[in-house]
């Protein structure tokens, strides 16, 4: 019998060690695992790389993980948002490292490293900053510019309802960066607001294959970055 | 005193020029005030590059959902036919080269069309780039909409760009408050003049040679 369960998001993240990098899913607060990253605040670890698209906003999520001191380095497309205070404050202190990767290209990278290719070539960057120091290449008549898979050692991801065997659906624009990140870590985790039998779900409509899913949490009622902020939470 | 068109008649104009079924990426801010001035009988497709095709306006107050969402991380609603999908499908949308036109804000854009749209360059900035580089490597057409010179009258249309690139020779044509100009092999042609603005008047605020297309030729 496969089960994927795991009674809580304490226990899902139990074994992310220092050093690890980790792909958080999400766009703003859309898709944003709220309560595995908060969990992950509690259990400590720490010099993590943090592969996501944004930084967080206000002091709960994703800036409150920052805020704690506990990531190295982030990989990401846009670290700044309006209401983004905390990536800011710690790079201009020079305390966290910032790979900055146009957003199609982290995509396309995260996709890669999952599906077992190694790097590929893309017009995107090319002649800009974002492209220096990468190998260019002409392809078809066209400059292109290298770029190499990414992978992770542990994903952090929310679906709106999992089955036991990990598949995963996810609710309207939070689908986002999910399906390519649970491809690409050695762990993924996923919190569900809803947690079905397998067979339950239509095998059609699964987005998030099972075999990608390592770990289900059942988180009924998930929390919102916005709502947090608007009633003035500060994690922890 | 106010010269030229307004952000709005800047829209509406570039709104004039998107044909019927196009599929559309709008940038966050002021290219997003396009959406409202599609001439009556067209139907666009708008593509948002979080992870939906089809998007509508603003929801009604209270009626929004914090997991529909645009770009610009703002709540928005969703069209009959719409569909949602993952990043890396909304890259493919992107970088494939299938939607037709990405309308976008510019810092600086040069004769050549060389656009700079994500970052001065200073010291203290965070740069973010989001999608805006690979919009401008893989959509068909690239419109650029923005006013013709910064707030201290500095040029936004240059000979060459002086803040980091978004892109290489990747504008088709820009929209401003002054004209219409399109970028060509020989530069930079002015192809519409706002009502009132002179030839004099754009060409003291432009940092690089304009020509003018036939029809403007002729009025000279």
């Amino acid at each position: 019998m496969i089960d994927r369960r795991v009674a809580s998001a304490a226990e899902a993240v139990a074994d992310i060690p220092d050093g690890a990098a980790v792909m958080i899913g999400g766009f703003g607060e859309a898709g944003s695992p709220i309560e595995l990253i908060h969990a992950l605040i509690d259990q400590g670890a720490s010099r993590l790389t943090v592969i996501s698209n944004n930084t967080g906003t206000g002091l709960v999520g994703l800036a409150a993980l920052l805020r704690a001191g506990r990531v190295g380095k982030v990989i990401c497309s846009f670290p700044r948002t309006a209401g983004s205070t905390v990536f800011p404050d710690l790079y201009r202190a020079g305390k966290v490292q910032l790979e900055l990767v146009p957003q199609g290209t982290l995509a396309e990278r995260i996709r890669a490293g999952g599906a077992g290719v190694a790097a590929f070539y893309t017009p995107t960057g090319v002649g800009t900053p974002l492209a220096e120091g990468k190998e260019v290449r002409v392809i078809n008549g066209r400059e292109c510019v290298l770029e190499y898979g990414l992978r992770a050692d542990f994903t952090l991801i929310k679906g709106r309802v999992a089955d036991t065997h990990g598949n995963v659906m996810y609710h309207r624009t939070a689908r986002n960066f999910a399906p390519m990140m649970a491809s690409a870590a050695e762990i993924t985790i996923v919190q569900a607001a809803e947690v079905v039998e397998a067979g339950e779900l239509d095998p059609e409509a699964i987005v998030t294959p099972g075999i990608f899913v390592d770990r289900v949490v059942h988180v009924p009622s998930p929390q919102l970055e916005s709502a947090l902020n608007a009633a003035g939470a500060c994690y922890p | 005193m106010n010269v030229g068109w307004s952000r709005e008649q800047i829209a509406q104009r570039l709104a004039q020029d998107i044909p019927n079924g196009s599929y559309v990426n709008l940038g966050i801010g002021i290219p997003e005030l396009v959406a409202r001035f599609v001439p009556a009988g067209r139907t666009l497709v708008y593509h948002t590059e979080n992870g939906l095709l089809g998007m509508g306006p603003s929801p009604a107050e209270g009626q929004g959902d914090p997991e529909l969402i645009n770009a610009g991380k703002r709540q928005v609603t969703m069209m009959p036919g719409s569909a949602f999908f993952d990043q890396a499908t909304s890259f493919a949308m992107i970088r494939g080269g299938h939607l037709d036109l990405s309308v976008l804000g510019a810092l600086q854009v040069a004769a050549n069309g060389d656009l700079a749209n994500w970052s001065t360059g200073a010291d203290d900035a965070i740069p973010a780039v989001g999608g805006a580089m690979d919009l401008v490597a893989g959509v068909k057409r690239v419109f650029v909409m923005t006013t013709h010179t910064t707030k201290d009258g500095e040029p936004k249309l240059v000979e060459r760009c002086t803040y980091p690139l978004t892109g290489r020779a990747v504008v088709d044509r820009i929209y401003t408050d002054l004209a219409v100009i399109d970028v060509t092999p020989g530069g930079f042609e002015v192809v519409e003049l706002a009502p009132q603005v002179t030839a004099e008047y754009v060409e003291e605020r432009t940092g690089a040679p304009l020509t003018w297309n036939a029809m403007l030729q002729a009025r000279h």
